[in-house]
């Protein structure tokens, strides 16, 4: 059956309208749309998004298939409505050249649950040192637009002014992972009033605003575009405001995570709270949300980061950083963003769809829910709450903060390219 | 010894002028038993044992006209129910400045029962010295040995059943001296 | 219910007395021809020591002893821990042993709280320090010396330290001891001031109960004891002072500025001492310092908490101070 009708949809959260789909592509959208021919979805007044788009993804294969694979991070993926994720470079080996890139790409074009974009490294090795081969990267099948040593900041500032003015030969873009190495060397929640009291080694919000800094100057002086990974205190909002308000080329991401947990949560020394760039204060997750809404934050990112059991079940020094964040991180955003009323479905869809596609040029995703566009598409029950349960996520790794929280929301169908990945909750 | 306060149906045994004669006697007994007391130590069991054996002491004085060394001794940490109980605070041990070596140590205590405080102060005197011989006394007597425990001195043998408390009140603790016998309140 | 001391921060006003006031019991014990109570007969303790400090773990050893525990010492160096085995692994095979208590000293702060916390075994956790987070029975013998000097063995019991000035002098960034004593001090009614360079005070230290100075000689005056930090001189490589000549004039105790403190103030360590750095050879062999005390004092408060948590058939100490810590 090649004909998908899902009757009552709101789409983008507007009034309900039936959308049809034939083949690939969205082949109408009106109300009372005939069902001749069509498998029928009921969506009863759940909402219709354009299918999500992650422009920071850890899959961690080649080299960590213990804690994900590209398989299963799709499939977690397409659990959470997403139809492309950007796979980040810290791999093993890590993913510096056109071979690994491909590899990744084509893992994901094989399973068929998502999209894999690949993110090349900046630097070979991700050591700072030496530029890897960023322009066979973007000639590969994998077509690579984005780079990034996420895990490690371009800090040297003539390899990321380099890094930043040879990427415009190929309107690439440089996303950096803001964070000052000598500033946060024995890091490990961030610095201030909890880290005092816990003796945690404290990772200071300005090692991530004075690189901000540093490179939105870049950036400026050599007319490229900076794309900021997980910017999580009130202080880079200010900076990435000020950038703006000059007409620097800049994006920035934000996590679901830190738009709603703060440093306080570390008081437990439970390591699934490590991440990094660290959970910040009540201030600054109401700075990045403010700044989600008025724009300044132009998309949502997850920093899906799967680590196996044991890395985090132990003291806190011991842990890796990093959670899984593809299965809640719609849910979060509604949670936060949704029904505090900084953001309407339509913002969703722009914060989570259409601008991370058109950061990282992701062709055919992002497109508005229209007759003609492909069917990419996700939808979502939006009155639902529950309890995160991590016993059933798709990914392979159990490692999120919000396990028995309750939280809004959940993805029930996806569709990428008019197949669906996702029904009732359940992939294909 | 019982926690809960005397019951309205609890009776007087012995009253404060009883409490002060049976001391007496007790301590003319020892002077008897010891040929003049000339090495007795009292050590009172906290906390009411204490101030007997000081009553106790005071009386010796009185009557060999010599100060009868008189201290205390904590058997808390020595009691074979720690683990039936959270652990209790500690009250103080104080051993008279001779010591206990080669002396002739009368422990004092208000009330004997299953005669297992008794047994824990035996032990807790091993870890501090070595007297010549050891004495107990006691000013009630109830009963219900659990351990080949006697008194040397009693003040008074109290029949009593197993549903029955006795309670001890002494002025230096609570404002009067006197002996209750009353019921348990779970058995009521 | 509390089953076991992680931070003195968990310990109110009325827990920290009973322990100080027991202690107080367990030194008279030293003072017998037979130093030793028959009280954790059976229980058995295992010292789980991550990291090297021979003084710590000899005096939780003596206190386990004396109270006739069955002690089972484990470092990390040379063990399965060294090949790689988790804290969890190695504290559950432990417990496979049938440890009733594990007195853990860890490198990384939070260690002991995930020990006792995450399910990962039974037994009572006593943290024995831990990163720079905690170490709860250093603070509590520092009390307890301090409550001896300045009020008096017997004065002292059912005391606390109401109105009494503590000073405490070094590297409060890295320092478990500094922390642990701010917790209990301002529990048990003292003024605390913490004296140091910038350098070495941790951001986020405005919200600690105490106050702060970066000048030694005006606060000496003003001191009923004044607690000298070690000061490791690796620190100098990091920039967190010039040099250690620099520092010792700043922030060292010499017998000039003892001087200045009153005269019944007492100077504390917790040791080990770098002379000639944080303390001065005149100071740290007056009589005001109470350095040898301290030492004696740790066996009797080791053997009240251990006393305590383990003596019954659950733990005398059985408050938590969570709300009022969130306040801070």
């Amino acid at each position: 059956m090649s004909k998908i009708l899902i009757r009552g949809a709101k789409v983008l959260g507007g009034e309900p309208q039936d959308v049809l789909i034939d083949g690939q592509t969205i082949a109408e959208v009106g109300a009372g749309l005939s069902a001749e021919g069509a498998e029928v979805v009921e969506a009863g007044g759940k909402v219709l998004l354009p299918g999500l788009v992650d422009l920071h993804t850890h899959l961690r294969e080649p080299g960590r298939e213990d804690s994900e694979t590209v398989l299963t991070g799709t499939r977690a993926a397409a659990s959470g409505g997403y139809t492309t994720v950007f796979a980040m470079a810290n791999t093993f080996p890590v993913a510096d050249t056109a071979g690994v890139v491909e590899q990744v790409w084509r893992l994901g074009k094989e399973h068929g649950y998502c999209d894999v974009q690949p993110i090349g490294a900046v630097t070979v090795g991700l050591d700072g040192r030496k530029l890897a081969e960023l322009g066979a990267m973007h000639e590969s099948a994998a077509g690579v637009t984005v780079f990034s040593d996420d895990g490690k900041c371009v800090h040297d500032a003539v390899i990321m002014r380099r890094a930043l003015e040879y990427v415009k030969a190929f309107g690439g873009v440089i996303a950096q992972h803001a964070q000052e190495p000598r500033l946060t060397e024995g890091a490990e929640m961030n610095e201030g009033v909890v880290s005092a009291e816990l003796g945690l080694g404290g990772w200071p919000a300005v090692a991530e605003e004075s690189i901000i800094a540093r490179d939105v100057l870049l950036a400026d002086h050599v007319g490229s575009r900076v794309h900021i990974c997980h910017l999580s205190t009130a202080g880079s909002v200010e900076i990435v405001r000020w950038a703006k308000s000059r007409g620097i080329a800049v994006t920035a991401e934000v996590t679901p995570h830190h738009l709603l947990l703060t440093d306080e949560l570390v008081r437990t020394y439970n390591p699934v709270y490590k991440v990094n760039p660290p959970l910040r204060t009540e201030r600054d997750v109401m700075a990045l949300r403010e700044a989600l809404a008025d724009g300044t934050i132009d998309i949502v990112a997850t920093d899906h980061a799967p680590h196996p059991h044991e890395d985090k079940d132990c003291e806190w020094a011991a842990a890796a950083m990093g959670m899984v964040g593809l299965e809640t991180a719609l849910s979060v955003v509604q949670e936060t963003m949704v029904d505090t009323g900084l953001l309407d479905w339509a913002g969703v869809a722009d914060r989570m769809s259409f601008k991370p596609a058109q950061i990282g040029q992701a062709t055919g995703h992002g497109r508005p829910v229209s007759a003609g566009e492909p069917a990419n598409l996700t939808l979502v029950d939006t009155a639902y709450r529950g309890l995160v349960e991590p016993a059933g996520f798709a990914s392979r790794s159990r490692n999120t903060p919000y396990e028995g929280r309750e939280l809004p929301g959940r993805v029930t169908h996806t569709w990428l390219r008019g197949k669906a990945t996702l029904v009732d909750g359940k992939l294909t | 010894m019982d926690k809960h306060d005397a019951q309205s149906d609890a009776r007087p045994v012995l009253e404060g002028p009883d409490i002060a004669r049976v001391l007496t006697r007790i301590a003319h007994e020892i002077v008897e038993r010891a040929k003049g007391a000339d090495d007795v130590v009292l050590l009172g069991i906290p906390t009411r044992g204490v101030f007997l054996a000081r009553r106790i002491a005071d009386k010796l004085e009185q009557i060999t006209e010599r100060k009868v060394p008189c201290g205390s001794l904590d058997i808390t940490m020595y009691r074979d129910d720690l683990r039936m109980h959270p652990p209790r605070a500690l009250a103080r041990t104080e051993i008279p400045g001779d010591g206990i070596d080669g002396k002739l140590v009368v422990l004092v205590d208000d009330v004997l029962f299953s005669g297992r405080t008794i047994r824990a102060a035996l032990d807790a005197l091993n870890d501090i010295g070595r007297p010549r011989a050891v004495q107990l006394a006691v000013l009630v007597d109830r009963g219900h040995r659990e351990l080949p425990i006697r008194a040397d001195y009693v003040g008074k043998n109290l029949p009593t059943s197993l549903r029955e408390t006795v309670k001890v009140q002494l002025a230096e603790e609570d404002g009067r001296d006197t002996v209750l016998l009353g019921a348990k309140p779970d058995a009521q | 219910m509390q089953r076991h001391l992680i931070s003195a921060a968990d310990l109110t006003r009325d827990d920290a007395v009973l322990i100080l006031d027991t202690a107080e019991e367990m030194a008279r014990v030293a003072d017998r021809p037979i130093k030793k109570l028959p009280t954790l007969r059976g229980r058995t303790i295992v010292n789980l020591f991550f990291e090297d400090s021979t003084r710590t773990r000899i005096s939780f050893e003596a206190a386990e002893k004396r109270l006739s525990a069955d002690v089972i010492n484990f470092s990390a160096k040379g063990s399965s821990v060294s090949k790689g085995e988790s804290l969890k692994d190695t504290a559950q095979t432990l417990e496979a042993m049938g440890v009733d208590a594990v007195v853990i000293r860890h490198g990384a702060s939070g260690a002991p709280y995930r020990l006792a916390n995450s399910g990962w075994i039974d037994a009572a956790v006593v943290n024995a320090g831990d990163g720079t987070h905690q170490h709860p029975t250093q603070a509590l013998l520092d009390a307890f010396t301090m409550r001896r000097r300045l009020i008096g063995p017997d004065a002292g019991l059912g005391q606390d330290l109401a109105g009494r000035r503590i000073t405490i002098v070094g590297d409060v960034l890295h320092s478990r001891v500094a922390r642990s004593n701010v917790d209990l001090l301002h529990t048990l009614g003292a003024e605390v001031t913490l004296v140091a360079p910038p350098t070495l005070l941790p951001v986020g230290i405005e919200t600690w109960p105490c106050e702060v100075s970066y000048d030694l000689d005006s606060t000496l005056p003003k001191s009923d004891a004044v607690m000298m930090l070690r000061v490791q001189r690796e620190r100098m490589n990091a920039a967190f002072f010039p040099t250690e000549r620099e520092y010792s004039r700043r922030y060292g105790l010499d017998g000039d500025r003892m001087a200045r403190m009153p005269e019944h103030a007492v100077v504390m360590h917790p040791g080990p001492m770098v002379r000639g750095m944080e303390i001065t050879a005149e100071v740290a062999d007056s009589d005001r310092c109470t350095v040898v005390e301290q030492v004696a004092n740790g066996v009797s408060i080791r053997m009240a908490v251990l006393y305590l948590l383990l003596g019954g058939n659950e733990p005398a100490v059985t408050h938590t101070r969570t709300e009022e810590k969130q306040d801070r």
